[in-house]
């Protein structure tokens, strides 16, 4: 019979028993719902074993990818070692600022090289601890042909870590970051489908990724990505991401400033509104959304009633810990 | 042995076919939609899998008592039975859009139908 590992104690099941029942049957707890394998509330993730087919049916293919599955539906044909879905289980990796650059008057690049492998998934994010604070931040680099990691972090008002960032911070030093996070990242399931990418202020990082990512990939379809902020101030990679539009036929950039200075050839509105006037129907798209969590949130839904397929939106809404005094300030990873 | 709703309107395939169609319905009824704004679009999704289910006729665990509590919230902010007839329309359109054979769209509707009383806390 099969065992199991959870929270450094080993259970046996029974013959057809599922995870959930085998370990409620030993006193352990597990949230769970339905028990029918629909609720997904039983998310568990395999760091040891296989999780068979399925246990698998349903969920994302993200989270699939990283051995994710559901309890209930989960009878072990080999031996597992589980845990449930935490931050806390990722291992601290250190890395090094190598260099920082200012990407225009508020967002700053820094790139690090971390002091040991770290995989990661174009788009993904880490967080980074600090003196006594944690703050998430989107990878804007490629794992593939880019051996550094790249954030791009925009300087809130009052901010602690961001102005740290933008004030202390500087090449040599050494980061402490935990990761990789999230599940919003490209994911091959058909070449010549459409991809649609939104993403305001430095919600362009994990974008700028994710882009560049499909291309390597050898995505054929097309890459609608639309970068919004308010001000034209507040655009920046547009000579990088126009060489991009020159270096493939099939990736497409549209810059768009939501208040009125917008100037000569950029679209004048918000980002999310001029995408889903250009497309207004997404059936068979995949769409990622990325920066203000009111616009990822909002874009979500009418992405969805657009007609895509809910397990192709990708979303990361940047959190702020506190209400943000103003909608420019929304952001709090970059 | 004759077989069951839930085999004969296609298990989970049928299920997986229907819940985006039918979350996308319920979301752009203005009559209803309220009740289904979230910020977890997913988890909710999940839920309208659960119900589809239920509906087909298929595996669940779900009682009585769960009904009741998992709407008491939404009881408490209105809900009634001119919102429950909205969703089952949503239900039916839905079905009919998949071109399910009207006996088991019938089937079906008198599964969803028997939630009303627990489900409208009554």
């Amino acid at each position: 019979m099969p065992q199991i590992r959870f929270e450094n104690r080993t259970y046996a099941l029974n013959g057809d028993e599922s995870v959930l029942d085998g370990l409620t049957r030993q006193g352990v707890s597990i949230p769970s719902s339905c028990r029918s394998g629909i609720c997904q509330t039983c998310l568990m993730r395999a760091v040891q074993g296989r999780p068979p087919a399925d246990a698998q049916k349903g969920i994302k293919e993200t989270l699939r990818e990283r051995n994710f599955f559901l309890a209930c539906a989960c009878v072990p044909m080999e031996d597992m070692e589980l845990s449930l879905p935490s931050d806390d289980d990722l291992p601290h990796i250190k890395a090094r600022v190598v260099s920082k650059e200012r990407l225009n008057h508020d967002i700053m690049r820094f790139r690090l090289r971390p002091a040991a492998e770290f995989n990661y998934r174009a788009g993904q994010f880490i967080n980074l601890h600090h003196d006594d604070w944690v703050r998430s931040y989107s990878l804007a680099s490629v794992p593939r042909g880019e051996d550094f990691l790249e954030l791009q972090v925009q300087r809130l008002p009052g901010g602690r870590a961001s102005g740290w960032l933008h004030d202390e911070c500087k090449a040599g030093d050494e980061l402490n970051l935990q990761g990789p996070l999230g599940d919003c990242y490209y994911t091959q399931s058909d070449v010549e489908q459409s991809l649609l990418l939104i993403g305001t202020g430095s919600g362009l990082a994990p974008l700028w990724g994710i882009a560049r990512d499909a291309l390597a990939q050898g995505h054929r379809g097309a890459i609608h990505l639309f970068h919004g902020s308010r001000t034209a101030a507040g655009l920046y990679l547009s000579d990088e991401l126009r060489a991009l539009t020159q270096a493939h036929a099939n990736f497409h950039y549209t810059p768009c400033v939501s208040g009125p200075d917008a100037p000569d050839k950029i679209i004048q509105g918000r980002a999310n509104a001029v995408a889903l006037a250009q497309f207004p129907q997404l059936k068979n798209w995949q769409v990622f959304l990325c920066g203000n969590a009111a616009m990822v949130k909002s874009t979500k839904t009418k992405a969805f009633l657009a007609g895509a397929a809910l397990k192709d939106i990708h979303a990361d809404p940047f959190e702020f810990g506190v209400t943000p005094p103003r909608e420019e300030s929304a952001q709090a990873q970059g | 042995m004759s077989k069951s709703l839930y085999e004969r309107i296609g298990g989970e395939a049928a299920v997986n076919a229907a819940v985006d169609i039918f979350y996308r319905k319920v979301l752009a009824d203005d009559r209803i939609n309220r009740f289904f704004e979230t910020v977890d679009m997913e988890k909710q999704a999940a839920k309208q899998k659960g119900f589809l289910t239920f509906a087909f006729g298929g595996p669940h665990h779900y009682t009585g008592k769960d009904m009741r509590q998992g709407h008491a919230h939404l009881v408490k902010q209105g809900l009634n039975d001119s919102h429950f007839d909205a969703v089952m329309e949503n239900l039916g359109a839905t079905l009919k859009e998949l071109n399910v054979p009207a006996e088991l769209i019938a089937e079906a509707a008198a599964i969803a139908e028997s939630t009303r009383n627990d489900v409208l806390g009554r």
